[in-house]
């Protein structure tokens, strides 16, 4: 790799990589993230590492994919263990393709989250932490995602899905299931977290009308808005599926 | 210096020290768990809250800097209702296994609990267990015990230089773990130590004693030339385990494993009869009246006492080579020694052939050059003072031979003579560093000076040592780093050929020639006993090793913790090991072993009856025995003869840190550390011994 090891004052046991290697663009990815960094702190880029390597390995990291990135990093392989297994983002089990992650946390669980959790195990009869034998669906049950306006809420893998019944729910397990596009955000129709019933403030346009700021009449975003929207979802969504590594906040960099 | 109130006693501390600190300084103990004075502080087990004015709610003390004005109350009712509260958390999850715990009566979370504890429990939840660690032959974990204080994984990280340790997980799913791998540090062992409740425990002292049971006797470690004070645990007359005593100039309060587990050697292969060899070539057993008349016959009836020889080996004490120089003088032959690794050193000058810069000057140095030698094998503490200079900053360490991994960032510079001599030269960028640094210091190992160029080698280094600097009034960095315990007492009371004497080679060859034909080795086995020829070898010791096997007599003597007797460590500090158990079977303290064979061999035996005459011999020969426990500044001068240098790497003097000396290479955890870190590695490089 690239740039001197940090002076090394301690000795550990050479990183066993057992073959884990990053791809090529995956590689081009951990040399953006370590360039951020000083040479000799290149430690810093420990967690954007870590997640490239779970991004790759399907959703879940394993002991040789962490040692790699020890190895890349220059660090001790048990120092890389502890982040990696600090941090509930990181998983150490294979997850489904779609890894449901269910929010419980307080306002989620004002609003039915425990109906969710039990909508999922009666569906796809798997509990916390758990695959479905055909490895299509796995969740967790987690806490505050912050999207608590729209509560109750899932993330399927990198997507929101809100304002979910246990009925709305278990339709987009069907339509996951079923290769169908599920359009992530409120599954009440509503746009962002505004209200309800549609906005109640900020409803008139100006005359050069900004668009993320208009909404006309009360009734609810305009179309060239909400057109707007949908192609930058649907962006984001191509991205994620071509294998797009990078995490939220840096891809636009 | 700020003045605080704690208690309502006001104290001035220095600047620096934290609340618990000022508290101990005040006489006021805190309780804790996690803080230890050598390890950064991690504030992460709550037990050493006290309660501060106008804070809100009571404060870490080993987190918070003691200030100027600060009004602390370590008995109030806060802090016990606190206390309290923080015991019963901890013991949520501990189990109630103190009964079947190797930690029991000397546990710390026992202790507290008694003095801070709640007397019942209020949980009916089930305990979280955790599943055991691989962590070696030396530690036995319990991790269910674990208190999650990190104080080992500091130690290893911080003091060991080994990052193996680490915490996984979070909150009550944390759990100290090292991968299922053996802590590869020779310092290991003192995690043991470290951990205050019974997660880590000694692995070959598993259920073996309880410390109540135990005579603990302090004494000196032989295991290398550093001289750990230890504090030696037995039990009838077995060694049941050696720990670290504090020493501040020596090992601080560590010992390295060797140290602490070499010990179960004493059980085994010990010579506890005279032994005879018969005319078919057997060792028989023998009363000590027959091996004596057997020495006496041999040693007596020599008209030309050169033909006799005696060698002095690695483990032995002052006053037992003492005895057997006055024996060899009144016979009258001039073949001593003592370095039985060959080490080519002049004990002409003290100053020559010890660590002049002292254990602990080392922290005020900033450059050192080492030759020859792997400090992390040759004296761990010696390593683990280096490092800790190293972390300070500004230390900058070249190293000259085998290239060997050590806990500190190295400048790897060559391998041999040839890089000495650039840098000797000013040919080298080192020398600049050593040219520039205030005071710098070079340590040469046995491996630089246990070759036929060697007192060459020693001159050269002398003379580097005069041009860069290291040689001053208020300075010394020039330093010899020993192998064993016993050389720098040896060279002391002059265990070396006298006029006209021969050296080790000198004896080796003469044996093989058939010019020497009688050898007394005293505890000596790390010689080739091939090239003793026909001699006839006179063996005191205390295992059935090498030199016993050559023997033709056996005299069986003490191990060190079966006798009092005095070692000089590398520094040239003067320290007193004491008798912890009696010899085995028939065997005696060494010095009395000789005393009484003088009575057989001499007209006029040795001229001392007790301890107490033997020192004062001691003191006559050298003064330097005459202080205990102290490093007298030797005077500089002129040692080593110069001489054609070969161009030759340096050999390292340790080739199994774990199997140096007799006991340990009888021990059976040593035997079990070499298989686990030292023959892997062996087959890994394909390289054999």
């Amino acid at each position: 790799m690239s740039g001197t090891a940090r002076p090394k004052v301690t000795t550990f046991p050479a990183p066993n990589t057992g073959g884990f290697a990053f791809t090529e663009e995956n590689q081009a990815q951990a040399q953006r993230h370590l360039a951020k960094y000083p040479d000799n702190n290149k430690a810093s880029a420990v967690l954007p590492l870590l997640w490239l390597a779970q991004r790759q390995n399907g959703g879940h990291l394993t002991r040789e994919s962490i040692e790699y990135v020890a190895s890349l990093l220059g660090m001790a392989p048990i120092r890389v263990h502890e982040v990696a297994h600090f941090y509930s983002m990181f998983n150490h089990r294979p997850v489904g393709k779609y890894f449901i992650q269910v929010c419980r946390t307080t306002p989620c669980m004002l609003r039915g989250s425990d109906e969710l959790i039990a909508a999922v195990k009666d569906k796809l009869g798997v509990g916390e932490g758990e695959v479905t034998e055909d490895g299509v669906f796995s969740m967790r049950e987690v806490e505050c995602l912050g999207a608590c306006c729209n509560a109750p809420m899932v993330q399927i893998n990198d997507l929101y899905y809100e304002d979910l019944t246990p009925e709305s729910l278990s339709n987009l397990l069907d339509d996951l299931r079923a290769g169908k596009d599920a359009q992530p955000g409120s599954q009440a129709g509503r746009a962002g977290s505004e209200p309800l019933g549609g906005a109640k403030t900020l409803t008139e346009v100006g005359e050069t009308g900004v668009a993320g700021y208009a909404f006309a009449n009360g009734g609810g975003v305009p179309d060239a808005v909400r057109q707007a929207r949908k192609a930058e979802a649907e962006a984001a969504k191509n991205e994620h599926q071509a294998g797009e590594t990078s995490g939220k906040g840096d891809g636009k960099a | 210096m700020p003045t605080l109130t704690i208690n309502d006693k006001e104290i001035t501390v220095p600047a620096g020290v934290n609340v618990l600190q000022a508290c101990e300084l005040a006489g006021f103990e805190i309780p804790r768990f996690c803080y230890h004075e050598r390890l950064s502080v991690a504030g992460n087990c709550r037990m050493c809250l006290v309660e501060m004015e106008r804070a809100p709610k009571p404060i870490a003390a080993c987190h918070m800097p003691a200030g100027d004005g600060m009004k602390i109350w370590t008995d109030s009712d806060l802090v016990r209702k606190a206390r309290r509260g923080v015991m019963e958390f901890l013991l949520i999850n501990h189990p109630l296994d103190c009964p079947i715990c190797d930690q029991g009566g000397e546990c710390d979370l026992q202790d507290q609990a008694m003095a801070y504890g709640f007397d019942r429990s209020r949980y009916e939840e089930n305990k979280r267990a955790v599943p055991e660690k691989e962590m070696g032959p030396l530690i036995k974990t319990i991790m269910t015990r674990c208190i999650h204080c990190t104080r080992c994984i500091r130690f290893a990280a911080e003091v060991a230089g080994v990052e193996e340790l680490g915490a996984i997980g979070r909150g009550e799913h944390m759990e100290v773990t090292t991968l299922e791998q053996a802590i590869d540090s020779e310092m290991s062992g003192n995690l043991v130590d470290l951990c205050p409740v019974g997660a880590l425990t000694s692995r070959p002292y598993a259920f073996s004693a309880r410390p109540w049971e135990l005579r603990k006797t302090p004494s000196i470690d032989v295991m290398d030339a550093v001289g750990s004070n230890i504090r030696v645990d037995t039990r009838g007359r077995e060694v049941m385990r050696v720990l670290p005593r504090l020493h501040e100039d020596v090992n601080e309060e560590w010992i390295h494993d060797k140290t602490r587990h070499a010990c179960d050697g004493l059980r085994r292969q010990r010579l506890d009869r005279p032994f005879i060899r018969d005319e078919g070539g057997r060792l028989r057993q023998a009363s000590w009246d027959e091996a004596f008349d057997a020495v006496a016959k041999r040693l007596k009836s020599k008209r030309k006492p050169e033909k006799i020889a005696a060698i002095a080996g690695d483990l032995c004490d002052a006053e037992s080579m003492l005895a057997l120089r006055d024996l060899m003088h009144a016979l009258g032959t001039p073949n001593l020694e003592c370095r039985q690794d060959g080490a080519k050193l002049d004990p002409t000058r003290r100053a020559g052939y010890i660590f002049n810069t002292t254990i602990a000057g080392i922290e005020e140095a900033d450059a050192c050059l080492l030759v020859g030698t792997n400090p992390r094998w040759e004296a761990p503490l010696i390593n683990t003072r280096l490092r800790k200079r190293f972390l300070e900053g500004g230390f900058k360490v070249g190293m000259i031979g085998e290239p060997v991994e050590l806990t500190y960032q190295v400048d790897y510079l060559g391998a041999g003579t040839d890089t000495l001599k650039q840098i000797a030269e000013g040919k080298n960028a080192f020398a600049d560093v050593l040219k520039t640094a205030e005071r710098p210091m070079i340590v040469v190992g046995t491996g630089a000076l246990a070759r036929p160029d060697g007192a060459a080698v020693l001159a050269l280094a002398r003379q580097m040592a005069l041009d860069f600097g290291m040689v001053s009034e208020e300075w010394s960095g020039f330093n010899v780093l020993h192998t064993a315990a016993a050389r720098v007492g040896g060279l002391d009371l002059g265990f070396v050929p006298g006029e006209g004497g021969k050296d080790l080679e000198g004896i080796l060859d003469a044996t093989s020639s058939g010019d020497i034909d009688t050898v007394f080795l005293l505890g000596a086995d790390e010689i080739d006993m091939d090239r003793l020829g026909k001699a006839f070898v006179i063996y005191q010791g205390h295992h059935g090793d090498a030199g016993a096997h050559r023997a033709d007599v056996v005299l069986p003597g003490a191990a060190y913790t079966e006798k009092n007797a005095t070692y000089v460590n590398t520094e040239g500090r003067v320290q007193l090991a004491r008798l912890a158990a009696q010899p085995p079977g028939d065997a005696r303290e060494d010095w009395a072993i000789l005393r009484a064979l003088s009575d057989y061999v001499l007209k006029s035996p040795l001229p001392y009856d007790t301890l107490g005459e033997v020192r004062q011999k001691l003191i006559e020969t050298s003064r330097t025995f005459a202080a205990v426990d102290h490093v007298a500044p030797a005077e500089w001068g002129d040692f080593a003869q110069e001489g054609p240098i070969e161009s030759r790497p340096f050999a390292l003097p340790v080739a199994n840190f774990y199997m140096t000396d007799p006991i340990s290479r009888n021990s059976e955890t040593m035997a079990r550390c070499t298989a686990t870190f030292i023959l892997p590695k062996q087959e890994a490089t394909g390289t054999d011994g």
